[in-house]
This record gives structure tokens, sequence and C-alpha cells, in this order.
């Protein structure tokens, strides 16, 4: 059986999350305790409502347990704050900085005649320039469901290897006033903006292939 | 693109579903998880619990119900009905719902909104509006559309938006129940007046009225209750029909 840590920072309703992961016949560990995290084999970190919440990631040791864990290679998936989190930061609350795993900042969504924020089910655009391993069995322009008002820009990058060659981890996109980043994914940190847990049976299919992510 | 949502409801008391929808093949018509599971699979994008009569004794039962129901939905779920606190709001949603319904609730402590708003982000908090056609704008109801409460229904809106509330869901009470299509020009007042959706509720009596009610009542999402008793199959046929209209929804699903 897999095993799941599922970060608990009390950002929000873990329920939907931990039911999904056991669905798909998950073993989840709930946990606030960075020696637990450490520890892990596989690590989500869920999150809604504002960025500023991920402050307690800071103040309760969890944010160098996850730097840790990513260092070992451990898969990881961040879901919408969650995935915003992984960035430098956010415009939403500027003072609170992010993991800096990915450069780039989250900005809210532009104003205009388009309602923010952008709720209910949107298509996703899977990366082809080379495979991910998050869509695998992803159809182009499924549907997934999203609920968010900060969002991922496609610009973010990660510097490799190769300095002069930064990469850029975008795994998928919707468009919704402006094209974002609907997931990121490099190496063993993934990302998505949506909600996999309320996504039917596509979401559904996004965690197994998370769950079934070998490093 | 972004689909416009059809959102199926359940009317429930005592833990069993009343005047649900009939699947021919349904070991237990009157079962709230087995038919939010078969609304999900047919093509439902959300699914709303509403307990009806909402006593407090009842509270144990409708915990237990959305229990069940929860684990079986991998798609959004709202639970509505008898919602007083912040603490009610959260046994709903640690029973597993993702968005709470606050009605009557809001109107009479508005902190309400803020207060779950806060703990539990502006996307779980639906602030539902009955509303009555008036002489200078439509005018807020509570007792299932018997008292009014002398507020207009745009200017709640806009101050449950403000509170934190994360959608409306906006009945009409002069359509509900006519079958005559939706009251589309209070929605578009409504969805004008607010940045949050609006989810449009009352007086569905064919496919029509879906395509109505997202074109001239620029409604985002809309309820869909009686409209499977009455020639349209499921959700899955009703979205086929609006594709065919161009609105956009989900689908295949």
């Amino acid at each position: 059986m897999t095993q799941v840590t599922v970060i608990d920072y009390k950002a929000g309703n873990l329920t939907s999350v931990v039911k999904a992961l056991r669905h798909l016949r998950a073993e989840v560990v709930v946990t606030d305790r960075p020696e637990v995290i450490e520890g892990a084999r596989r690590v989500v970190l869920p999150g809604v409502g504002h960025f500023s919440a991920t402050r307690r990631l800071d103040e309760t040791g969890i944010t160098p347990a996850v730097r840790k864990v990513i260092a070992n290679g451990v898969p990881f998936l961040g879901i919408c704050v969650g995935m915003q989190w992984l960035l430098t930061g956010s415009e939403e609350a500027p003072e609170q900085p992010g993991l800096g795993y990915f450069h780039g900042w989250c900005e809210r969504f532009p104003e205009g005649t388009e309602k923010v924020p952008h709720v209910g089910w949107n298509q996703i655009l899977v990366r082809t320039s080379s495979p991910t391993r998050l869509f695998v069995g992803v159809e182009h322009h499924e549907h997934v469901y999203y609920t968010h008002s900060y969002l991922v820009p496609t610009t973010i990058f990660r510097h490799g290897s190769d300095p002069h060659h930064p990469v850029n981890p975008m795994a998928a996109g919707t468009r919704y006033i402006k094209m974002f980043a609907a997931a990121v994914e490099h190496e063993n940190v993934m990302g998505v903006q949506f909600h996999p847990e309320k996504s039917g049976a596509t979401g559904l299919k996004i965690l197994k292939n998370f769950l079934e992510f070998a490093c | 693109m972004l689909t416009k949502r059809i959102i199926a409801c359940l009317d429930v008391t005592g833990g069993r579903v009343v005047k649900g929808v009939q699947f021919v093949d349904l070991i237990d018509a009157g079962d709230p998880a087995e038919l939010a599971a078969r609304h999900a699979a047919a093509g439902a994008d959300e699914i709303v619990l509403l307990d009806i009569t909402a006593t407090h004794e009842g509270r144990g039962t409708l915990l237990e119900t959305v229990k069940k129901t929860a684990l079986r939905l991998f798609v959004p779920f709202s639970v509505g009905g008898g919602i007083r606190t912040a603490d009610d709001a959260s046994a709903v949603f640690d029973a597993g719902a993702d968005k709470v319904s606050i009605n009557s609730a809001a109107l009479s402590q508005p902190a309400l909104i803020d207060d779950i708003g806060r703990r539990f982000g502006a996307q779980a908090v639906i602030v539902a509006i009955d509303a009555r056609r008036a002489e200078h704008g439509a005018e807020v109801y509570v007792q299932g559309g018997r008292k009014p409460t002398g507020r207009k229904a745009v200017e709640w809106a806009r101050e449950a938006e403000e509170r934190g509330a994360g959608e409306i869901l906006l009945t009409s009470m002069d359509s509900d129940g006519t079958r005559n299509g939706f009251d589309c020009e209070l929605t578009a007042q409504v969805s004008e007046a607010v940045q949050i959706p609006v989810i449009a509720s009352g007086g569905a009596g064919n496919a029509k009225h879906f395509t109505e009610v997202f074109r001239a009542g620029k409604a985002d999402a809309a309820l869909a209750a009686s409209i499977f008793h009455f020639g349209v199959a499921d959700a899955r046929a009703l979205k086929t029909e609006l594709a065919q209209d161009g609105i956009p929804v989900r689908l295949p699903c």
C-alpha cells in the first residue's frame, strides 16, 4: 500500500483530499509534525484560502522539513495554495515568502469583464513538448475544478544544472482571462492549481499518477 | 473555457431524499448517498444537499447522511439547512462537505458569513437568498418565502460578498415551482452587482430555460431539481442540449 503524508497546517478542510487518497487505497497519515514529514515516503500539501496561512509552515518548522524531503527525492504534491507556495511568493501576501523552489510570483487575475475568483470546471491543456508523469492518461481539454483568485504565471522557472538554460516546470495550462499554470512538475516536485479531489474521474487519475510516481 | 455548472439538488429530511429524482434502476430512491453518486455519474457538476426540516434533533442524522454521501463523491459537495453557527458549519465540513449554504442565519447575524469565511475560506461559504419581486427592486424573504425581511436582494448580495461569501445561491420565489423559466432579470441584476458566482434557482421547466438564465440571466451556475422529472433525463442530457445552444458545459462528463 502506498503511504502518503498529508500536511495539516490548519488552512482549510483536509477531509476531501484525505478521502480521495484513501479511495485510491493509499495509507494516509495526517500530520503537522516536522519529524513525521521528514520520514515521509510521499507528501501532499493541500491548502485553500489566503497565502498568508502558509506562515504557519515556517512557524512550526515544517518548511525546512519539506526542503529536506524534496532534496531527498520524495514525491511532493502541492494543491492550490500548496502549489502557489512552491514559488518565491505571492502578491496576496508579499511579506510572506514561499518555498522558492520555483522562481516567480503568484499574481491576481487581472480585473476586467470576467469575474474574479475563477470558480468552476475549466479545461486543461497538457504540455506536449516533453512528457509529464502527472497527466499520464489524461486527455487534452479534460475538465478540472478550480476555485482561486491568484494564479501561478506561465513564466516561472527553475535553475537546472545549466545556469544558462532555466527550466520551465509548467506541465499544464488553463485559460481564464489569461493563460496560467494549471500544474507544475519538475523532477519529484509537483503542484496543481485545481482541486483533483473535486475533479471527478480526471482528478482521481491525476492523484493516482502521483501515488504511482516513482523517483 | 470556464463552463456553466449544473448543480443537482437533493432535498433531504430525516436522512431521506424527498421528491427525489427517479432513476429507474435505483435500489433505494430515498438514499441520499446513492442518489448523489448517481447524479455525479450522470454528469452533474456539483451536488447540493438541503436539509429541509433542519430541526435541532435532526442534526446527528444529517451529519451521518453528509458523511455517507461525501464518501462516494469526488465533485464539489454543498450542504444547507439549519446551519446557524460556525461550529455547525465546522461539523458539516468535518463530515465531508466542501461548502455550506446559509440563509436565514446569515440574515439574522450577518457576521456568521465573516466567521465561516475566515475559518474555512470564502470558497466554502454560499449565501442563499430567497427573493421576490417588488416595486423598487426584489426583496429578500425568509421562512420559505413567507416572511419579508425588508432587505433588497441586490444590496444583500453585495454585503454577503463583502463579508466573505464565495457564492450566491439566488432563488426566485416568484418563479419557483412554476416551470416557466428562471427569473432572468433578477438573476442578471444580482450577477452584475457582485464578482462572486451566482447560482440561479427556481422555475426551470426545460433545457431552454437554462440557456436563457446562462445568457440573459448571466448566471454562473444553475440548480437543477425537478427538471429531471419532466422530460430531461439527467445532467448529461441537459448539458448536451445546452452545448447545442452554444453554452460552454463540461462534456464529456
